[in-house]
């Protein structure tokens, strides 16, 4: 038993269902009771889809449970079959009837209907949504891809978009794109936008590209053992992994990787001189490890921010996460509990957070800006415009994306000259931001410790203030500092205090810290 | 003039006889855990501590917007693997849990322990394991437990059960005294007061209340009014402590609230005048708020599908006040007792269902075409799509609708997808 607040990922009955939604032609009966339904609304109200998703649940009620849950099952399948008339069914059980074991999968069978029905093994009590999405498209491609000629010309298939996915929609065409830049075509994207006759054809192409490796890696696997096509492992996001992942698909095919570049403008906006003040920015990177990876190396390499800690919920890929973290001499966090990763960015005090909708929530609470990387999250990252994170202009948006949040260059830097200005200070916030501006509330008295401070503290701030404490004249300094840097002062100064055995922090040590932590 | 109800006119029958039509199928509605999104505000020192799934957990971010961040009073204590091998003692892990949870949160003093499938499915004994709790955390924090499972309880189900489970330990008195049944926002119930107080009627006490220390105490002198329609479970328990219903329409729309004021005006003896005194102002006021929204209503149908059991008042507040004209109400548990009233006055003419096949309501709704259709939100984008007007009902849960103040507000909500869908016309006809 593990309590949770709140969770980074559905169960895996979530996972199957942004499968289902994502294809055509595939219908979901799912053994569930009254109240499973909920999960519709992911998909109607976040993403804002204009069908329901193609499942019916079976709805069985307490007083089913000593009877026959098992011919409701049947009874649905068969309405579910006459109704909507698929070309293939998948069947399962979410967590409740799991426990009851009607084996959906056996009953279905059982019932004889002219097409495809592909059961479900998910264990609710194991595993999450992202295994089941890639578990129920690896059965689904188990059981409709079967060997077929390849194409004349070469073309791939984009394995792993689903329903409800992080910029899903706009990564295909962007990706689509950028192959045919190489004269390469798609010849099935899947699961998103295929119907069960497009997987039976799959075989037909010469390799695939493994868009998301957490809803796409297992059905990758297969189509290389079975089918002999190999799979990408670059995934293009970013303009590094773009052009790697380019170089790769040249290796498998022998195309020429030189593609027109007009629309990426990442390493201009990047090295303009407006662009100086992002230099070693600290960086907090958490959500899937597929979009954490790729956005540490953007934040490192091509926008010139530091990571100073980066994670992800999903462990199937801790092996992966930690090694990439090495590479920034950072130990990964893997933890699917938000309070953790809420606590270990109090500590770090990162002047950017790129996170998921939970670290947005962090964020708002801590007051550090924060960028959507990654799934989990909400309404507004279903955006209408094109805004794909893969491939050139997938870099483009990123850049776009990472910069909103931050204070504007010359305005930070007004900030720090003016810093006391009664209506231009930082309790007014960024200038391009909604929110009222406030007037500055001048305190004139400082308390010789505690105050403002001590309010905001950590535990981890407790630790170090059990040692060291502020003089009035320190703290009333340290409030001069811009907000957007002065936790990063504030955790050094006292740091730097720790170290050097001060006990109590004068405007002096402040200044000490300063140059010895310069940069 | 005297504000007096008018006698409903024996020509136009009510729907207290109309056979109930009653499928089978796919529900498309919440379960009983999504209650704990309004009640975890409305008790300001309780924790909802839901013992369920994965699922269970997902459902309560999803239901709440996913993730209205401030740090909720609620959480899922997700059963493991372990936990259903018997290798853990369910009830250890439990233990363990809670204290780990009160020791976090000081501030509680109540915890409801929430049965969600799972747990019930697997027969865990939560109503002991609350009693066992509740001697290790006790005189602090009193432990309760009820479910808000699917397989038991339909959305608002689980507030009725919640508050059920309260009644047998509330206190004894012999006071008289009324007892107003139902969470409200603190706005509505403010306003409630405020008009019984000005009556002369009281004391009045509230369950649940804002906090542990102002619970109320009950006997056989207590009155009660229900101002939810879906509390059946506690009205059957608060009448075995004793207690006797005000049997009234709900207290939605000028209509309703008049009413059902009355109901208690009467109990307590309140003169007619004192009455019209009381209420004449606000009535108006009422009546003139809905009048503007009642303009983009009037002739227009509706169809509710089942989602919170606030259907049936609400279809009387549309019929009566607003002018339109119901096709279908559809509601996931009819409990005729309670309804009684508002049935009553709905005039005669809608199919009334409870319960629901979805596919098959659905085929109605779309033979139907209503003017404005009350779905969930699974339902109201894909009809959208299809060219019928929603709304979507859980709106009409987490929104003050209640008393005179709020009639506009209520009326608003169903004038504002037929007023919006005109104005997108307009724009994209140029």
């Amino acid at each position: 038993m593990k309590l949770t607040l709140w969770t980074y990922e559905g169960p895996p009955h979530v996972g199957a269902m942004r499968v289902a939604t994502g294809m055509k032609g595939l219908h979901y009966v799912l053994h569930a009771p009254q109240g499973d339904t909920y999960a519709d609304l992911l998909f109607t109200m976040i993403e804002r889809r204009n069908h329901r998703p193609p499942v019916t649940y079976t709805t069985f009620q307490a007083r089913d449970l000593g009877g026959d849950t098992a011919n409701l099952f049947k009874d649905a399948a068969r309405d579910a079959y006459a109704r909507f008339k698929p070309q293939a069914m998948i069947v399962g059980a979410s967590c409740t009837a799991e426990l009851i074991q009607d084996d959906p999968a056996g009953l279905a069978e059982a019932l004889g209907l002219p097409i495809p029905v592909i059961g479900l093994d998910l264990p609710s009590y194991q595993r999450k949504e992202n295994f089941g999405a890639d578990e129920t498209f690896l059965q689904i491609v188990r059981a409709l891809a079967k060997p077929v000629a390849r194409t004349e010309r070469i073309t791939c298939n984009l394995l792993g978009a689903t329903g409800l996915g992080f910029r899903h929609r706009d990564d295909v065409t962007e990706v689509t794109r950028l192959l045919a830049l190489m004269g390469i075509a798609v010849n099935v994207c899947a699961p998103m936008g295929s119907s069960p006759a497009d997987i039976a054809r799959m075989g037909a192409a010469h390799f695939n590209v493994l868009l998301y490796p957490e809803t796409g890696e297992s059905a990758a696997r297969y189509l290389e053992q079975k089918l002999g096509q190999p799979y990408t492992k670059v995934v293009p996001i970013g303009v590094g992994a773009t052009r790697d992942f380019l170089h790769e698909i040249s290796g498998l095919t022998g195309v020429s990787a030189k593609v027109d570049e007009a629309g990426l403008r990442l390493p201009w906006w990047s090295a303009s001189v407006d662009s100086t003040y992002l230099t070693g920015k600290r960086v907090f990177i958490y959500g899937d490890a597929t979009h954490v990876i790729a956005a540490a190396r953007i934040a490192a390499t091509e926008i010139g921010f530091e990571v100073v800690g980066m994670g992800c919920f999903n462990r199937e890929y801790a092996r992966p996460m930690r090694a990439a973290a090495k590479a920034y001499d950072l130990e990964a966090l893997i933890t699917d509990d938000y309070l953790e990763v809420e606590a270990e960015i109090a500590r770090l005090a990162p002047e950017l957070i790129l996170g998921t909708q939970m670290e947005r929530h962090i964020g708002k609470r801590l007051g550090i800006p924060c960028a959507v990387i990654s799934s989990p999250v909400h309404v507004q990252d279903f955006p209408a415009r094109y805004s794909p994170q893969m491939g050139f202009e997938g870099a483009n948006v990123i850049f776009d994306t990472w910069i909103h949040p931050l204070v504007m260059g010359l305005e930070e830097h007004l900030l720090t000259m003016f810093r006391e200005d009664f209506e231009f200070h930082d309790d007014a916030g960024a200038s391009h931001h909604g929110g009222k501006a406030v007037d500055r509330v001048v305190v004139e008295t400082v308390e010789a410790s505690g105050g403002d401070i001590s309010q905001q503290m950590t535990d981890a701030d407790v630790a170090v203030l059990t040692e060291t404490h502020w003089l009035a004249d320190a703290e009333k300094e340290l409030k001069k500092i811009p907000f957007f840097v002065r936790g990063k002062a504030k955790r050094n100064t006292e740091n730097y205090a720790a170290s050097k055995g001060i006990a109590a922090i004068s405007v002096e040590t402040l200044y000490e810290a300063k140059a010895h932590y310069a940069r | 003039m005297s504000l007096d109800l008018p006698t409903p006119n024996l020509a136009t029958r009510g729907c207290r006889d109309t056979p109930v039509l009653k499928q089978r199928g796919q529900r498309e509605v919440f379960c009983g855990l999504t209650g704990i999104i309004w009640l975890h505000r409305k008790m300001q020192d309780a924790f909802f501590l839901v013992v369920g799934s994965r699922t269970c957990a997902h459902l309560l971010q999803a239901a709440a917007g996913v993730m209205i961040f401030a740090e909720p009073r609620f959480g899922t204590a997700i059963l493991e693997e372990k936990d259903l091998a018997g290798l853990a003692d369910a009830n250890t892990e439990l233990d363990r849990e809670v204290a780990r949870l009160l020791a976090r949160r000081p501030d509680i003093k109540q915890l409801f322990l929430v049965g969600s499938c799972p747990s019930e499915v697997i027969k865990l004994d939560l109503a002991r394991a609350a009693e066992r709790l509740s001697g290790m955390h006790a005189p602090h924090v009193r432990v309760y437990n009820y479910s808000g499972s699917g397989i038991e309880t339909t959305f608002t189900q689980g507030e009725d059960a919640c508050l059920a489970a309260m009644v047998p330990t509330l206190p004894q008195t012999t006071a008289r005294e009324l007892l107003l049944v139902g969470a409200l926002p603190d706005v509505v119930e403010d306003q409630a007061l405020s008009l019984l107080a000005a009556m002369g009627v009281g004391p009045v006490r509230m369950l649940p209340a804002r906090r542990s220390a102002d619970l109320p105490a009950v006997g056989a002198n207590t009155v009660f009014a229900l101002v939810q329609p879906f509390l059946g479970d506690t009205h059957a328990a608060l009448t075995r402590r004793g207690a006797r219903h005000l049997l009234a329409p709900f207290p939605f729309g000028e209509e309703g609230t008049t009413a059902w004021l009355r109901a208690i005006a009467d109990e307590f003896g309140v003169s007619p005048d004192l009455f019209d005194q009381v209420t004449a102002a606000p009535r108006a006021r009422a009546i003139k708020a809905v009048a503007a929204h009642a303009q983009t209503l009037r002739g227009k149908s509706v169809f509710f599908f089942p989602d919170s059991q606030l259907e049936i008042p609400l279809a009387r507040f549309l019929t009566r006040e607003c002018g339109m004209t119901a096709i279908e109400v559809g509601t996931p548990f009819l409990h005729t007792g309670i309804m009684g009233p508002d049935l009553d006055l709905l005039p005669a003419g809608p199919v009334i269902s409870e319960g629901q096949d979805v596919d098959l309501q659905l085929d109605r709704a779309r033979a139907a075409r209503p003017d404005l259709t009350i779905c969930g939100l699974g339902l109201a984008n894909p009809l959208e799509a299809e060219g019928l007007s929603t709304k979507w009902a859980i709106e009409l849960v987490f929104t003050p609708v209640h008393f005179y103040e709020q009639a506009g507000d209520l009326a608003g909500l169903f004038s504002r997808p037929l007023r919006r869908r005109a104005i997108l016309r307009k724009e994209a006809a140029e």
